[in-house]
Parts: C-alpha cells; sequence; structure tokens
C-alpha cells in the first residue's frame, strides 16, 4: 500500500499542463479546492466535474494512474460516509433497529465523498503534472516577497525538494527495517497502543539514524557541487510566464468566478 | 531438518496493472546441513525467495513444508518459523537500534520467549561466535567500524540459535579482508555447528570457495540447481543472462582450447593450480 | 606541479568526551606526499581506515590539513578564498548512489551543479544535454532517479559532476554498493571520460580488478602511502597486498601461486590472455 502513494511522484509527459508555469498550477489547485468546498447544487457540480476532467484529459496522464492515488484514502471516504450517512439529522429516509439513514445523511455523505476524491485527483493532478523541482520552484518564487521580512524563502524551498525527493526512498528504508526485525522476532501488530508504539522503536531508531546518516552524506555533495545558499544561484528552469500561462490563469478565475455565483445567487437545483 | 517448496509462486500487486511475477513455479528442497550459494542478476528473484524460506513473505500460491509441517496450515505458527530460519538482510547494520552492543542481540531472543537469563546466555555465545572482543559489548553499536557493526547484527541473528542461517549478500562493501573474514567466520559456523547455510552473493568467487551446492535464479525461476562444477560447466549460459563464471573456470577453458590438456571444472585457485601443475608435469 | 599535489599531509581526528576534554587521537592521514599528473587515470588502493578516504575529501577540501598541504590545480585548500574554484576544478562522487542526487528528475539533477556556480540558463542546458550524453543516460533524462539501478545512479552523479567542467573527478568507493552490472558501467564511464574528454580521473577503491587499467596505482595503509607504481609493479607483490589487507584477482593469485611452485611465470600476470600465452609457451 505504501507503493501506492502518487503523490510527490511525476509522470512525464507531453501536455500542455504540463508546461504550464507552476504557479499557474498552484494557483489553480487552491481556487479548485476551495471550490469544490462551497458547491451546494447539481450545476456547480457540472462545472467542477467539467473543469476537472478537461485538466485531466489536458494532462495525458492516464486516469487508471491517478485513480491510483485514490486507494490510500478509501478507508477515510468510506468513514466519513459512515459519519454522515447515520449520524446527520434530518428527513428520515429509511430506519432499521436503532440505525436512522436520513435523506440528509444520504446527500452529505455523497457530497463528501465526492468532495475528497475531486481533491485528491485535482491535487494529483498538479503533482504528477509537475516536478517536485519546478513546484518548489514555484513556492518559492511566489513567496520571495517574504525574504524583506528575512524568512529564508529559498532555503525552506530547498528543504521541501529534499523532503519529497526522499519520501519514497525512506518509506523503503522503513520497509527494509521492519521485515530485517520482523525476521528477528520484532512484533508490530499486536498490543494495545502503549505497547504498539513501544514496539516501534526498532523501527525508528534505524530510520533516524540512517535519515541523519543521508543528510550528511547529501549536504557534503551538495558543497561538493558547490551549493552555497541562495546567492549567485541561476535557474535551469527559470519562471516566467508564457501566454498559455495568462490563458490559463483566465480560465481558472473565470471558473472560479462561475463556481460563485452558482454558489451564491443560483439555488434552483440545490442538494 | 529440511525445507520443501512445491511448485511456489508469488505476484506482486497481483490483478492490477503493475503485475509482476516474481518467483515462477519454484521447486526445491533444502536439506539438513547443507551449504547452498543463490546466484542471479538484480531482480532475479533471490531476495523474494529468501523472504518464502522464513515466512516473512507468504506465497501466492504453492506449498512450503518445514521438517514436513506445512507452514501455510492454519495451525501452524508461522511466527515460530522465524525462531528456526534465521535471515541476515543485505547491510544488516542499518538494524541496529539498541543503546549498547550487548543489548541489541539480545533483542532477537528476548523476542522468542526464552526468558531473560537464557536470552542473555545466548548473545554471548553468539558474539563469541563472530570474533567480536568482550570490550565492545557494552559500547553503543554506533561507535563501530562498518565490519564491526555488521558482526553485531549477525551475531544477533545468530543468537536465536536458527537451524537454518540465509545471508543475504554479508560482503557487500566490505574490502577484501573483511568479505574473508566473515566468510571464513560463517563457514566455521557451519563446520562446527552444522547449521544449514544458505548464501545470497554476487561473486562467483566467492560462492565457488565455500558451497557445496548453487542454485541459480533468473527471471523468478531455478535455472540451475547442481554442484559448483557442473553450474559454471554452463558459463555460456550464465553469461546469456548476465551471470558470468569464476575467472579461473575461464582460464582452465581457454587453456584446454589453446592445446593443454587439462580438465576444465576448476571453480578456485587451489583446484585451477593442481590441475595445471599436474598437466604440465611439474 | 600536477592537478593534485600534497607534501607532508597529515590529518587528525580529535576524539573529544563529553566535558570536551580530549580523549584520543587519531591519525587518519600520517604524512602522504603525492603528485599526480594532469590526464592520468589514477587509482588509490587501500583497505577501510586505510586513510584513502580521508585523502579523497583532502582533494576538494571537504577537510583541511592538520599539517601539510594539498594543492589542487595549484590551488591551497587552505585558503579559504580558494574554496569554490577548487570544489569546481575537482569534482567528486561519493559512495551511495541514491545519497547524492538531490533533484527528482534526472536533468534537474546534473543541472544542479551548474545552477550553483552561476552558469546562465540556456548553458546549463547545453552543458546538461552533452554530460548526460557522455556517461550514456541520455535517454533518462526526463526520469525520477527512484527507478534506476545503482549503476546508472552513479552514472547519472557522474554527469553532475562533468556539468560543472572540472578538471579532475575524484570516485570515492563509486562501486562499493552496486552489483557486478553496475561496477562495469561506471568504470567504463570514468575510462571513457578520461581517454575521450581528458578529464584526470582518481579512483579510490579496494577492489583490485578495477585498477589493471590505470596508469599509476598507490596503495594506502595506516594513512600512508606504502606502494607505488604502474598496475602491473603492485600486482607483482602479491604477499606485500595481502599484508597491507587487500587481495588480488584469481588470475594474478594464481599465477603467483603458479610461480612459486616453480613455474617460469613473471610477476605480476594482469589478465587471463596473458596468463594462457605464457602457460602455453611452457
Amino acid at each position: 500500500m505504501l507503493r501506492d502513494i502518487t503523490i510527490g511522484q511525476y509522470y512525464p509527459a507531453d501536455s500542455v499542463i504540463h508546461k504550464l508555469d507552476p504557479r499557474v498550477k498552484l494557483f489553480a489547485t487552491l481556487l479548485f479546492i476551495i471550490s469544490l468546498f462551497s458547491f451546494r447544487n447539481v450545476w456547480g457540480f457540472l462545472v467542477a466535474t467539467i473543469f476537472m476532467f478537461s485538466f485531466i484529459h489536458f494532462s495525458k496522464v492516464p486516469l487508471g494512474y491517478m485513480v491510483k492515488g485514490l486507494k490510500a484514502i478509501v478507508i477515510l471516504m468510506i468513514i466519513t460516509a459512515i459519519f454522515n450517512l447515520f449520524l446527520t439529522n434530518g428527513k428520515e429516509l429509511v430506519s432499521f433497529w436503532i440505525f436512522t439513514i436520513t435523506y440528509e445523511g444520504l446527500r452529505n455523505a455523497i457530497l463528501m465523498a465526492i468532495r475528497l476524491t475531486y481533491l485528491i485527483l485535482g491535487t494529483s493532478v498538479m503533482t504528477l503534472t509537475t516536478t517536485p523541482n519546478e513546484l518548489t520552484d514555484g513556492l518559492e518564487k511566489s513567496l520571495s516577497p517574504l525574504n524583506r521580512i528575512h524568512v529564508p524563502v529559498h532555503e525552506i524551498a530547498m528543504m521541501m525538494s529534499i523532503a519529497l525527493r526522499f519520501i519514497p526512498i525512506l518509506v523503503e528504508e522503513a520497509d527494509k527495517i521492519m521485515r530485517a526485525q520482523m525476521a528477528r522476532g520484532a512484533d508490530f501488530e499486536t498490543g494495545g497502543i502503549i505497547k504498539k508504539a513501544k514496539n516501534m522503536i526498532p523501527l525508528l531508531v534505524p530510520l533516524f539514524v540512517s535519515a541523519f546518516r543521508r543528510a550528511n552524506d547529501l549536504a557534503m555533495a551538495m558543497e561538493a557541487r558547490c551549493y552555497h545558499g541562495g546567492t549567485g544561484r541561476t535557474k535551469m528552469k527559470p519562471l516566467t510566464y508564457a501566454a498559455r500561462d495568462y490563458k490559463a490563469y483566465a480560465i481558472i478565475i473565470l471558473y472560479f468566478i462561475i463556481m460563485m455565483i452558482l454558489r451564491f445567487a443560483v439555488s434552483v437545483g440545490n442538494f | 531438518m529440511s525445507i520443501i517448496l512445491d511448485k511456489v509462486n508469488f505476484v506482486y500487486s497481483a490483478d492490477t496493472a503493475y503485475e509482476i511475477q516474481a518467483l515462477k513455479n519454484i521447486n526445491l528442497k533444502i536439506e539438513d546441513g547443507e551449504f547452498i550459494g543463490i546466484i542471479g542478476h538484480t531482480g532475479s528473484g533471490k531476495s523474494t525467495l529468501i523472504q518464502h524460506l522464513n515466512g516473512l513473505t507468504k506465497a501466492t500460491s504453492g506449498g512450503i513444508y518445514y521438517n514436513g509441517e506445512d507452514i501455510y496450515d492454519e495451525d501452524y505458527d508461522l511466527r515460530s518459523l522465524r525462531n528456526k530460519v534465521g535471515l541476515v538482510f543485505q547491510y544488516p547494520e542499518h538494524q541496529l537500534f539498541e543503546t549498547t552492543v550487548f543489548d541489541d542481540v539480545c533483542f532477537g531472543p528476548m523476542n522468542q520467549g526464552i526468558g531473560k537469563e537464557q536470552a542473555q546466555l545466548r548473545a554471548f555465545a553468539a558474539l563469541k561466535s563472530v570474533g567480536l572482543p568482550e570490550e565492545i559489548y557494552y559500547h553503543s553499536p554506533f561507535d563501530l567500524s562498518g565490519g564491526q557493526k555488521r558482526r553485531v547484527a549477525i551475531a544477533g541473528v545468530l543468537a536465536m540459535k536458527p537451524e537454518v542461517l540465509i545471508l543475504d549478500e554479508p560482503t557487500a562493501g566490505l574490502d577484501p579482508k573483511g568479505r574473508d573474514e566473515i566468510l571464513d567466520q560463517v563457514a566455521k559456523l557451519h563446520e562446527e555447528q552444522g547449521i544449514t547455510v544458505i548464501l545470497v552473493s554476487h561473486s562467483m568467487e566467492d560462492v565457488a570457495k565455500y558451497v557445496g551446492r548453487i542454485i541459480v535464479m533468473n527471471q523468478g525461476e531455478v535455472m540451475f540447481d547442481d554442484t559448483p562444477k557442473q553450474v559454471f560447466g554452463h558459463y555460456k549460459e550464465l553469461e546469456s543472462v548476465g551471470l558470468a563464471a569464476p575467472q579461473v573456470t575461464y582460464l582452465m577453458h581457454e587453456l584446454h582450447d589453446a592445446g593443454i590438456p587439462v580438465t576444465t571444472d576448476a571453480t578456485t585457485v587451489a583446484e585451477a593450480k593442481e590441475e595445471i601443475l599436474k598437466k604440465l608435469g611439474r | 606541479m600536477g592537478i593534485i599535489k600534497t607534501k607532508g599531509l597529515i590529518h587528525e581526528y580529535i576524539h573529544r568526551d563529553e566535558e570536551g576534554n580530549v580523549e584520543s587521537i587519531q591519525n587518519a592521514l600520517a604524512g602522504v606526499d603525492i603528485d599526480i599528473e594532469k590526464g592520468q587515470f589514477v587509482a588509490i588502493l587501500g583497505h577501510n581506515g586505510s586513510g584513502k578516504s580521508t585523502l579523497a575529501k583532502h582533494m576538494n577540501a571537504i577537510l583541511k590539513p592538520t599539517e601539510g598541504t594539498m594543492w589542487v590545480g595549484g590551488m591551497d585548500t587552505a585558503e579559504d578564498e580558494h574554496l569554490w574554484d577548487i570544489r569546481q576544478n575537482a569534482g567528486m562522487v561519493f559512495q551511495n548512489p541514491d545519497n547524492q542526487i538531490i533533484a527528482s528528475v534526472v536533468e534537474e539533477d546534473v543541472g544542479f551543479g551548474p545552477e550553483n556556480i552561476g552558469v546562465p540558463t540556456d548553458e546549463i542546458w547545453q552543458r546538461v544535454e552533452e554530460s548526460l550524453k557522455s556517461v550514456g543516460m541520455l535517454k533518462f533524462r526526463s526520469h525520477s532517479p527512484n527507478k534506476l539501478s545503482g549503476g546508472q545512479k552513479q552514472r547519472v552523479a557522474i554527469a553532475g559532476v562533468v556539468a560543472m567542467q572540472p578538471d579532475c573527478i575524484i570516485l570515492d568507493e563509486p562501486t562499493a554498493m552496486l552489483d557486478p552490472n553496475g561496477r562495469k558501467e561506471v568504470l567504463k564511464t570514468a575510462h571513457l571520460l578520461n581517454r575521450e574528454k581528458g578529464v584526470t580521473i582518481i579512483l579510490i577503491t579496494h577492489y583490485m580488478e578495477e585498477v589493471v587499467e590505470a596508469d599509476k596505482v598507490f596503495v594506502m595503509d595506516k594513512g600512508e602511502i606504502v606502494m607505488e607504481g604502474t598496475p602491473r609493479e603492485i600486482f607483482s607483490q602479491v604477499d606485500t597486498l595481502k599484508a597491507h589487507r587487500l587481495d588480488v584477482p584469481q588470475i594474478t593469485l594464481l599465477a603467483d601461486e603458479l610461480r612459486k611452485a616453480g613455474l617460469p611465470v613473471p610477476a605480476g600476470v594482469l589478465t587471463r590472455e596473458e596468463l594462457v600465452e605464457v602457460l602455453c609457451k611452457l
């Protein structure tokens, strides 16, 4: 299951979405998420769906690949759905024994499921079409005004970029360490919370030691390649807006305005 | 002691687009006291195979029998299999975590539920058998050199007194002397204590020197399962799958082709030397 | 002056206890004098702990001498003003393939070095393409390093260094964590860069088979250079090498044993072809 985490994984392809400036994609994802949690009628749902699936289509990333990332949150979705289904007050739909499913509960459960799914899919579009370096470059450039108040924007971006790069490596290492300790009879499954936490020590200590070792090696390798902070660095992939970026901004802002109108000014077809 | 694998298959990510068959129809019998080498290119299934032998990984289909008992049977205690089949992973020093060497080696036996005293006795014996000096027993494992750390990790598995010891590339990253020391130690354990030893390695020369039987893995299947001499006789086929025979074996073949009537099955320097001296009449 | 030159280089590691008092002093380098000519392929051999890695880290000023001097391209590493020029001139590739790749996409990692030294964007792209081509990894340019084999990762690391256009590249045990195929890939790449681009290569290793084609070999033990010469000269001293905890390739060992047994085999046999030729003449 750990191997199925698709956030942070880049899917190379030659698409217009891939070529968009990461700042556009960050902006789009932000507005998309806001719009997701604000629509409340079938029109909003349709517009959001068209918007998202168009982006997915233009990204040339196979839908099957994106759906893989949903596996990780299936449990979360089920729990949320169950809570909404059985614990929402309102017009009774069906009831058995002590459980009551209300119309509102059903509606909320479905809406939540859709929102979570679209949330993951939407964020995935961004991470699958943008390399982690581009993402952190985008954040770095967007947040660069904070340099004036002495926020170390470059260093933070560099840390994030390296962290993203090493997530899959540390996940694999954790797996290896777990297996090695299990081969020595370690038990990561049974026991109450306190016992389980204690049992994690043979996993966490080596993992931390390994992480520190890697950090040390990496620092040496970076210095060996003349890294000395943000000053004097040029960029291999500098962020400059092209015509398509402005067009994309226009589309996104338009989408958001439409979603807001549908949210506040339209009540036909409300859920 | 015997381990039997019967038509074992293992598939990763079954039923998805990323399905990989890591093991295909494996049929093997491992007898008591053998010293076996497993060779194969990266991705051939060697690591997957050995993780089946101690029950860490469960076969997708097929049966595994330890001393005649089906390990996948409902009533079989799979976790107890790890007490009998000890597995030392690659770079085992990365699993050390305790505050002292001694405590780390005790981890395994303590998990076996034999009580603190017994566990400590086993830890002492294990540390001795890997040749580590007593002064370092109470040092932090993180203060030791790479080679010493590795021996501590191996001791940690030996302390569980397994009937079978599996070592995955125990010499990876060690310098020549370090390599010899570890392998000599393992060979000594095999001789003195009669443990069955399975050695996974990339070095044909190392394997040829120590083992009595070689299993060659290729793309999830057993390609050859025979004595070193027999296996390395198939050197052309080994080459076609990215492996090789020991350097001296090639030499003997080339000498033979050039007209010197040597037998070509030597796999170690000692054998080659003897044969060459014999045939050159000295 | 050669591209890398040292005079009386001494490096001490000072171990302090919790209060900061000096507990022990370890002489990692005990007075090293070497002079490496531009354009050569030089190998530095030694067991783990011989001081070879410490010496390597002086070559790009990661470590500074306790006593003595290290000059890189004529610049004294003790002088801070030259630090970044030295590191641009003497690139280094490390042992662990994963721990030296910074970016999540191959071409971005190769561009990391040029970015750091302020190369203009267009030129970065040119250098990245050329470097990837020179190590044979151009078609992997958009790939994630995670899916690459060890040998491929090391080649990417080499490309990352080549992109900085150094005069010399130091490879610090680059093959220790690789399988035989990976090792071959890395060595082939190093020799190619040396022959076709004139890059001085300094290979730090403990694998004897890797130094057969070097121009010059240094052997280190206990922080000093104990042997110096061409591969043939070094290989002919099998017993001395063993005393320094090193090993010789099977063929060289066999030739040496045959010579000791009385056969007129010359010292320092490097390849199988040589030995076959010699034996056939008998």
